[in-house]
């Protein structure tokens, strides 16, 4: 009969430690863009600012969900959840507001 | 290979496996557990984002309708606060971070002051978002209940943020829309607060157990785990703080 | 060739395993603090059935009011809050918790092999939520309970109305919590506790079903949960978020309700499915015909369900863009549940079919569920659905696949999995009466409504046109019927408790691991964790298997 703990599943998950100096150096860079974002917005760049002031904060969500929470060194499963955490978050949105987006179009 | 499926009594079966104490009796090992709840805080932050995706699309809806009242809704709120808050709660998911580094360490003292730093930063934005709230009650823009368009139909009825942008008054029409900007300020920030609140409080759980020991022998799922929400709490700040604040500062 | 594959041990000297997980604990507590997912599910079972009957007493309310033209038994008020409550109290506190909270929570560990789902006291939690909601929702009830209907449309809700939406809204928020937590403990069991040699591709089709509702809960209920504190807030503050006059948008409030409220269907439906699945294999003797199709199309349901939510709106203001991209998906999400019913039917082709209860439960829902699902079809064309929609066409299609659908899976497998939570069999003759009798009464009861709902009767209407009133009375007349079908099961099943015949451990001559223990199972199910070799409904392996037990015995 064959040992559960053997077998290759259980050891799946390795245990990796992130090091201080790479949180260190994330927090750092998530104040920098802070500042970045408040700056941007004191500029005037037309349809470009709400963009800008977005992909900062996705960029942002990006460094804390992969160093923070660890998902750069999770198992597949876990970027899989992520990622469909994500996409359903977008289609709830994405999808809502086609049809906001198109009701000014009118008839055809 | 067998055929059979082992379920009457295999060789071994009055072997038991050596398990810690904290292992549940359900799983096989304590690595099974440990993924379990893992995975299962992982799936639990699904159902917030879902839960904030309800409100982020009621945002973008109606800023999208009606821009000039949130452009000028927002410029209400105090950028200083904000980038202060957001830099707090920045500073928080670091030393939460930490925190699981010194358990994984097993480092009880760094562990405690890590918790503490972050019971404590987390106690600061709760302390700065109440000076704001209390601001906008003081000024009457908290919808549904004191809620006032003077500010936005008379711009220079308001000096301080008059003195800044220099807004152009705001049709009423226009203006009453703004109800709809600080409903959606109260509620996003609010439930943002309401889960910081929840947060801390196990915090202040968490502080004891720690000083006790509980996390620091090995079994650090509890302290990883809530690492998790804890930085699910910050990205939703991550993503308050422009949309709320700064739409548009410049004039 | 004997009519029946039911093999039970000799009556005379079998007995109820002494040690199960019944009589392993005894007292009330042992009850309710327990963390067993069999006896959670046992707890589940009693009381979705209790609010079943609740639900269906609404019913039979709005069917005896319907016998007449004219709003004689009741004031239109008061029908309008018995549809309300009845579809609540049906979908949120029957339909949804069904198949996973009952079947699911007993055999799904039992299935992949393991010894309790990944959290016992979440899903005692999820118990206790289900619960209090429930008992809010029947104190609302009795207070005067909500008219809005179960959709809770605003501004309706929100603006014009003086019931009790509050406290209706905050039961339903509970049980969406009920259900969020069984969702999250069937996913991370399923991925996390499958016993050695249990790969995905051998699971059974129920767990792949049930895998799939639970990420439709886990990812959709909590938008309701949402759109319910905002129609709380804005009743209660006057926010302005539903509210034309202060720039709302009473829209909004039905894109998040029906973002979840779409994928619930699925939700309810998918777990029956796979009773289907299980209930066909075993009772054709034959493994189900394309297993792999049958697997993805249940993701493929939870996954598309989530695109074609507007459906529900086509009449209600949004765009005609909108509409075009939502009736096109609407399309694409009928192809895999017609995928699933193909697959049964070759399942069928050439198996040993035999007729027992759950295989008549199986015959009865994939019919009714086909003629359900293709009428969802014309719904989904909006052109039709312009139509049709408010009217009872909508009313006949929801009922024939929830009630001639699910319902039916969920009697189908209560009936195939009774004998392994009890250790007793139920009476076959009267079960067999009674789910024909279900059949009968079903058709007549709600194929009227298709034809009432072409000719033009609407909806939630408690008068109606004169000349509608025969369908109507042929409608009610098959509720008497359905009525009598339902009630036999209750009991005869209670009455098989005591009396039943003694089961063993795998009186249908099932594949699955949970035909190879007991009946009722040990509270920890396996002694040991087994190791899965075989493939799912592998027919020959238990042939071996039981080769084998003959020639140690002799």
């Amino acid at each position: 009969m064959i040992d559960p703990h053997d077998l290759p599943e259980q050891h799946d998950r390795e245990h990796h430690i992130v090091s201080p100096r790479i949180y260190l150096t994330i927090v750092l860079a998530l104040l920098v863009l802070t500042a970045t974002t408040v700056g941007a917005s004191y500029i005037d760049l037309g349809v470009l600012n709400p963009i800008i002031a977005l992909a900062i904060a996705a960029f942002k969500m990006m460094l804390v969900v992969l160093f923070f929470m660890h998902v750069k060194y999770s198992t597949k499963l876990t970027k899989l959840t992520v990622g469909a955490g994500l996409f359903t978050f977008l289609v709830l949105i994405g999808m809502t507001l086609s049809d906001y987006f198109t009701r000014a179009w009118g008839r055809w | 290979m067998s055929d059979s499926t082992a379920i009457a009594h295999g060789a071994d079966s009055g072997a038991h496996h050596e398990h810690p104490p904290y292992q549940r009796h359900h799983f096989e090992t304590i690595a099974q557990q440990n993924d379990a709840t893992n995975f299962a805080m992982w799936l639990f932050l699904l159902t917030e984002i879902m839960f904030f995706g309800g409100l982020f699309t009621a945002y973008l809806i109606y800023r999208n309708w009606y821009y000039p009242a949130f452009v000028e809704a927002s410029h209400q709120l105090q950028i200083f606060w904000g980038t202060a808050n957001t830099a707090v709660l920045i500073t928080s998911s670091f030393t939460m971070a930490m925190g699981v580094w010194s358990a994984e360490m097993r480092k009880k003292g760094a562990l405690v002051l890590c918790l503490v730093l972050t019971f404590v930063l987390g106690l600061v934005f709760l302390g700065i978002k109440t000076i704001e709230y209390k601001e906008k009650w003081e000024k009457h823009h908290v919808p549904g209940l004191n809620f006032s368009v003077q500010s936005f139909v008379n711009p220079q009825s308001d000096p301080e943020v008059y003195n800044e942008y220099h807004d152009k008054p705001l049709s009423l029409d226009m203006a009453r829309h703004t109800e709809l900007y600080f409903f959606l300020y109260f509620a996003m920030t609010g439930m943002h607060a309401l889960h910081m609140i929840i947060g801390i409080a196990i915090l202040g759980f968490m502080i004891f157990r720690a000083q006790a020991g509980a996390y620091t022998t090995g079994h650090v799922t509890f302290v990883e785990n809530f690492g998790l929400y804890w930085h699910f709490v910050d990205i939703i700040w991550i993503y308050l703080f422009p949309l709320l604040y700064l739409i548009s500062r410049h004039q | 060739m004997s009519d029946t594959i039911v093999v039970l041990p000799d009556q005379t000297t079998a007995r109820i395993p002494k040690m199960n997980y019944l009589s392993k604990e005894k007292g009330i507590l042992s009850w309710l603090l327990t963390g067993d997912h069999k006896r959670i599910a046992m707890l589940y079972l009693v009381s979705i059935s209790f609010f079943f009957f609740i639900g269906g007493s609404l019913a039979g309310l709005i069917r005896l009011e319907l016998l007449t033209p004219q709003s004689d038994l009741m004031a239109t008020d008061t029908y309008n809050k018995v549809f309300s409550m009845h579809g609540i109290i049906m979908i949120f506190f029957f339909l949804v918790p069904s198949v996973p909270a009952t079947i699911g929570n007993f055999l799904m560990p039992m299935m992949i092999g393991a010894k309790d789902l990944a959290l016992p006291k979440i899903n005692l939690l999820s118990w206790y939520l289900y619960m209090a909601a429930g008992m809010l929702a029947l104190y609302t009830m009795m207070a005067g309970g909500v008219d809005t209907g179960w959709t809770f449309t605003t501004p309706l809700s929100t603006h014009y109305v003086n019931t009790h939406v509050l406290t209706t809204g905050m039961a339903v928020f509970i049980a969406g919590f009920s259900s969020i937590f069984t969702g999250l403990n069937f996913i991370v069991t399923i991925h996390k506790m499958r016993c050695p040699g249990m790969t995905w591709f051998r699971l059974p089709l129920f767990v792949w079903s049930n895998y799939a509702a639970s990420i439709l809960m886990v990812l959709g209920t909590p938008v309701l949960a949402i759109a319910i504190v905002l129609v709380a807030l804005e009743r209660t503050i006057g926010i302005g978020i539903f509210d034309p006059t202060k720039g709302g948008d009473p829209l909004l409030f039905q894109h998040l309700f029906w973002f979840y409220s779409h994928p619930a269907v699925y939700i309810m439906i998918l777990p029956g499915m796979g009773v289907v699945s299980e209930v066909i294999s075993t009772f054709s003797r034959k493994r189900v015909f394309g297993y792999t199709a049958v697997a993805f199309s249940s993701v493929a349901i939870a996954v598309f369900g989530f695109f074609v939510w507007a459906h529900h709106m086509f009449i209600m203001g949004i765009s005609n863009y909108a509409m075009l991209i939502f009736s096109l998906l609407t399309m694409l999400v009928a192809v895999p549940s017609a995928i699933k019913i193909f697959n049964w039917a070759f399942t069928l082709y050439k198996g040993s079919i035999t007729f027992e209860t759950p295989m008549l439960y199986a015959f009865g829902f994939m019919g009714l569920f086909t003629i359900g699902g293709l009428t969802g079809v014309f719904l989904g064309a909006s052109g039709t659905d312009i139509h049709l929609t408010e009217t009872y066409f909508i009313v006949a299609h929801f009922h024939f696949v929830m009630v001639g659908g699910m319902l039916m899976a969920f009697l189908a497998g209560l009936h195939f999995w009774w004998p392994k939570m009890t250790g007793r069999m139920y009476p076959e003759k009267i079960s067999q009466l009674a789910a024909v009798v279900t059949f009968i009464g079903f058709n007549f009861t709600f194929f009227p409504q298709f034809i009432l709902g072409t000719l033009g009767m609407p909806r939630r209407y408690a008068s109606y046109p004169p000349e509608f009133q025969v369908l109507n009375v042929f409608s009610t007349a098959g509720a008497s019927i359905l009525g009598v079908g339902y009630l036999l099961p209750v009991l005869y099943l209670v009455w098989s408790l005591k009396y039943g015949e003694i089961a063993g451990d795998n009186p249908w001559q099932a594949t699955g691991l949970e035909w190879q223990v007991q009946s009722p199972p040990l509270t920890e199910n396996f002694p040991e964790i087994p190791i899965m070799d075989h493939e799912a409904y592998d027919y020959d392996w238990l042939e071996r298997q039981k080769e084998k037990e003959v020639a140690s015995v002799g």
